[in-house]
């Protein structure tokens, strides 16, 4: 069913302990995964995007640990509780892969160079599924089909050094979509391809959920990329989230002062040369040495005393929320 | 090419081949036609968008402009301010007779963790291009370098700091202040914003318009980012496969979009603006390979209009006229496709 | 469980960083690294050890390592030789400490004129390329495949038995190993940015590739450099004990283990090279750990 949560993430916390120092790389994070929908997390370098998807994927290096929050897998047969589960076990191999599928962000380094295309989406099938290797083999080169890669047959035989970027990251795509996953979990799966080429790679995403009502989370930081693909967004920064909501709400009526200050700071297409363009001033903080209460606050033009107070979450309609003392105040300048 | 402007740069017939090696005596096997033919004027004051597909060659051009990379054939002019310094083709020049000459000519680099070097401090690694253009004390060259660092918007005593206690947007505007040093002329930006944070490209991104405001500069702008060029460019060269399919002035680019390419990559950006939502034009298939490209025009395998004349002629870049202006175009079908679009 | 120790240790750094007690890092994460390196650590003062009682030989023995005694022949260790003496009754104590200056010398020295030549011509061809690199690597690959023990007796056979011969020959050798990994530095350091900006000032060649692009290859070298003075020490021994290497009347390490070809040697006086060996051993131990360490150190793929 369309819109129904596959996965639900509630007061997430994932801090890292290198160098031994703390690192409150995400800190109480809060979201809905639904079927048939695509969440967009967008926010700059270091906010904690990748950690997240990693932290649900239960990926994390050694060096850190899940501090507080629950991530449930609502499963047909019924709830998990993928937090709890260990990190290597065998419930969670099982789920990686057939339940839920990651697609990273550097196509280059994610495919194993002495293999072929095939024998690697091959591989993920012969362990979560019981098909014969003949059976593989058909499915392997109609994923291939599906993915717009032409001479499927072929080029299934064919290592990925003879694929350019753009195929490989498809043929990343035929290797998470291979076993039908509920949930896709795709890190920044363009940034390293060009224009033309991610609009590939988008019009085969946009099948997917259309298609097959897979569930979609995808992190960017790119603000066209929101528009373009994402039914609901939630923006972060350093290791929160400032505010959260459908395209519309955060588009058309963006309330945090961050995401407003985003949106103000990037050229948009088709506006000409006159348009009106605001850097966001200072520089991300250390996050070793993060700012107390709102973190936002040391680089925001409505910061106060209140804010080096952490501020509560709070909803202004049923979709959209925010974490801002002031919010309401800023919304009656416009 | 009629407009009387101020002609800073003349780009005649530019051809950067590499050669291919192979085996123990490296012999040459074929060339990547990485820059293959680029007629281009560049006037003074402009800023001049370069943007295309990865491996289309932008970089190239830039770098054999600055002759960084030795182009293979053609002309490189370069016209003194006020005819001072006559006219002179710069692929002719010795490294020694090249040394005037960079002086003029600058480049800031795209990735802003190797464009510093990590085992020198800040002054350290700017203070040898002062040398090598006579700035002999070193309490100038301190000067010198401290007053750089303020027209960058930084500190003056960051100049004695490592490149990795720096942020992105930092070291990329103290990549600025290094090509600033020497006073160019012209400064090529490869992809000098695309890898930063959306909320530092804003700075550096006026830092830019700043600059070129107060010390008359030009720039090449090299980048991928079409909502970029848009916003910061007066001129767009749009890049296919080391050749030039169209160029004309940015306004006129986006409103007659004449090449099939530039229609397609124009629609494939995504744009942060829900009331302006386009239909994507979708490419087949990936960029061919400069070393053996299509025979005809460059992009006539992926070309939704593609005719038969397509796979046979090379197209030459023929002026038309839009909206008023000068626009350059190198396809067959040209007309047909402002009908079909 | 298993973490529980794991976990006790990020409840501790947790509670200090909220305390706000923690300082941001400072100095060089390289050095840094190196001192939690408890094996190098042992390293350096192992090394530190031997190589001060060599320099300072003369105030930690009375002895001569070259006056001949006949009077006190093949002493078995004791409170006056700690080592005992060997069959010209010269004290074997002092003779380690003395060789240890030559086998030092000719280690660490054989290297670094290795690496002088090595890194010197490495760096810049690797950094011009073209047809002197392919020179400068073909010829490198002829002294590398040139078999070591067969130069020495070519060499020992035309111009004697010498301390200096021996050098040479350790540096030819030597360098081609340094010159290959200076190269491949440089053929990645090469391509980073800041050598394209330095380029387009029009710096000149040497300039850009020894004072700019060389600092940041240096890590890696200084690990070929202790990793190759064991080699050559190792080497040294084992050519003095074949009675190819340094003249024998010259203390060495290797030359004072020569005696052990002797097998009643071997088999009743065990001090006149079991200590000597063992020093050997030691040195060349505390120089690979220290090489590890370094290289451990300043690999930055590797997390601390
Ligand atoms: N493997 C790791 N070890 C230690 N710290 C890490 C690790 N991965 C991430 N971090 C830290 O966690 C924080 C969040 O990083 P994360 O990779 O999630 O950022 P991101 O939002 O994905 O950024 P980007 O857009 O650059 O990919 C950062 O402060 C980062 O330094
Ligand atoms: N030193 C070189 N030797 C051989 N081929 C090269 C070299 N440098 C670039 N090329 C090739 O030349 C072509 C153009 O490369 P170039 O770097 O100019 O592309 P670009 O347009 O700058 O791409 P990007 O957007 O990825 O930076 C590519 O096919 C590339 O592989
Ligand atoms: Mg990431
Ligand atoms: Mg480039």
């Amino acid at each position: 069913m369309t819109g129904e949560v596959a996965l639900s993430v509630k007061n997430l916390k994932t801090f890292f302990y290198t160098n031994n120092r703390c690192n409150k790389a995400v800190n109480g994070v809060s979201f809905d995964i639904k079927k048939g929908r695509t969440l967009c997390v967008v926010g700059e370098s270091g906010c904690g995007k990748s950690v997240t998807a990693s932290t649900i994927m239960q990926l994390l290096p050694s060096l850190s640990r899940i501090e507080e929050g629950s991530i449930t897998y609502h499963a047909e047969a019924g709830d998990i509780r993928i937090d709890q589960l260990d990190r290597d076990g065998k419930e969670m191999r099982r789920i990686r892969g057939s339940e839920i599928a990651m697609i990273f962000q550097d196509p280059m380094t994610a495919l194993n160079p002495v293999y072929t295309i095939g024998f690697q989406i091959g591989e993920s099938l012969k362990y979560h599924t019981d098909l014969s290797a003949k059976a593989r083999h058909a499915k392997v080169v109609d994923l291939l089909a599906n993915m717009g890669i032409p001479e499927p047959e072929r080029r299934a035989k064919e290592y990925p050094h003879k694929y350019s970027g753009g195929m490989r990251q498809r043929a990343l795509i035929a290797m998470a979509m291979s076993c039908n996953p509920k949930i896709l979990i795709a890190d920044e799966p363009t940034t390293a391809l060009d224009v033309t080429i991610q609009a590939q790679i988008f019009r085969l995403m946009d099948e997917l959920k259309e298609q097959h009502g897979t569930a979609i989370m995808l992190i960017t930081h790119d603000m066209g990329v929101v528009a373009e693909l994402a039914d609901e967004v939630i923006v972060m920064y350093m290791g929160n989230i400032v505010e959260a909501g459908t395209v519309d709400d955060i588009l058309r009526r963006p309330k945090h002062p961050y995401t407003r200050a985003l949106l103000d700071s990037i050229p948009v297409l088709g506006r000409g040369r006159n348009q009106d363009i605001k850097s966001i001033r200072g520089a991300t903080p250390d996050p070793y040495q993060r700012p107390k209460g709102c973190q936002f606050s040391p680089r925001c033009d409505f910061a106060t005393e209140t804010c080096s107070a952490m501020p509560d979450e709070e909803y202004i309609t049923e979709t959209h929320r925010v974490s801002c003392h002031h919010y309401k105040d800023i919304s009656q300048h416009d | 090419m009629t407009e009387s402007r101020d002609v800073i740069l003349q780009l005649r017939d530019l051809k950067t081949y590499f050669a291919l090696r192979q085996g123990v005596f490296q012999r040459v096997t074929g060339f990547v036609k990485a820059v293959d033919g680029i007629n281009l004027d560049i006037y003074r004051g402009e800023v001049l968008g370069l943007v295309g597909e990865s491996g289309c060659g932008k970089t190239t051009l830039g770098k054999s402009i600055l002759q960084l990379i030795r182009p293979t054939a053609g002309e490189i002019t370069y016209h003194g301010a006020d005819g001072t310094d006559g006219a002179v083709d710069m692929c002719c020049l010795s490294d020694a007779e090249m040394v005037a000459y960079r002086k003029k000519l600058q480049i800031v680099f795209q990735d802003p963790h190797s464009s510093l070097n990590p085992a020198f401090t800040i002054f350290g690694s700017l203070q040898d291009p002062l040398k090598k253009y006579g700035v002999k004390s070193k309490k100038e060259r301190r000067k010198i370098i401290g007053d750089l660092l303020e027209a960058v918007n930084l500190q003056r005593d960051y100049m004695d700091r490592y490149p990795h206690e720096f942020s992105g947007g930092q070291r990329q505007r103290i990549g600025i202040a290094r090509a600033l040093s020497v006073e160019p002329e012209l400064i090529v930006c490869d992809e000098a914003v695309s890898a930063l944070d959306v909320s530092i490209q804003a700075q550096v991104l006026q830092l830019l318009m700043d600059l070129k405001k107060k010390r008359n500069l030009t720039y090449i702008f090299i980048t991928h980012d079409l909502s970029v060029t848009e916003y910061i460019c007066d001129r767009i060269a749009v890049m296919y496969l080391g050749r030039i399919v169209e160029l004309a002035h940015t306004e006129d680019l986006y409103e007659h979009r004449l090449h099939p390419y530039t229609q397609a990559l124009l629609s494939s950006i995504p744009v942060a603006d829900l009331d302006r939502k386009t239909k994507r034009i979708v490419l087949e298939g990936d960029v061919p390979s400069p070393i053996n490209p299509p025979s005809g025009c460059p992009f006539h395998p992926r070309c939704r209009f593609a005719k038969d004349i397509c796979s046979t002629e090379v197209p030459a870049l023929r002026k038309v006229v839009t909206g008023g202006k000068e626009h350059h175009v190198s396809c067959h079908l040209v007309d047909d496709t402002v009908t079909a679009a | 469980m298993a973490n529980s120790a794991l976990n006790r240790k990020f409840d501790r750094i947790r509670a200090l960083e909220e305390a706000g007690e923690l300082k941001p890092l400072t100095g060089s994460r390289a050095l840094r690294k190196m001192m939690n390196n408890r094996l190098a650590m042992v390293g350096v003062v192992i090394f530190l050890i031997i190589l001060l009682s060599a320099i300072f030989a003369p105030l930690l023995t009375a002895h001569s390592p070259t006056k001949i005694d006949l009077r006190s022949m093949l002493q078995s260790p004791s409170g006056e030789h700690w080592f005992g003496t060997d069959k010209t009754g010269r004290d074997v104590f002092a003779r380690v400490l003395y060789g240890g200056r030559v086998s030092i010398l000719v280690g660490l020295g054989s290297a670094l004129l290795a690496a002088l030549i090595g890194v010197g011509v490495g760096c810049y061809t690797g950094y011009k390329g073209g047809i002197l690199d392919v020179i400068a690597l073909r010829v490198s690959e002829i002294f590398m495949s040139f078999p070591q023990i067969i130069l020495v007796l070519l060499l020992v056979s035309i111009a004697g038995q010498s301390l200096a011969n021996l050098i040479v020959i350790f540096v030819l050798t030597g360098w081609g190993g340094m010159y290959r990994l200076a190269r491949a530095r440089m053929l990645s350091l090469r391509e980073e940015e800041y050598v394209q900006a330095l380029r387009s000032f029009g710096i000149s060649t040497p300039m850009i590739c020894y004072k700019h692009i060389l600092p940041n290859a240096l890590g890696p070298i200084m690990v070929n450099i202790t990793l190759t003075t064991a080699m050559f020490i190792l080497a040294e021994a084992g050519l003095s004990f074949l009675g190819l290497g340094v003249p024998l009347n010259i203390p060495t390490w290797g030359n004072i283990l020569n005696v052990a070809k002797d097998l009643r040697v071997l088999q009743n006086n065990w001090w006149m090279w079991l200590p000597v060996g063992m020093v050997i051993s030691l040195f060349v131990l505390s120089v690979n750990f220290i090489g590890d360490g370094l290289r451990d150190s300043t690999d930055p793929s590797q997390q601390g």
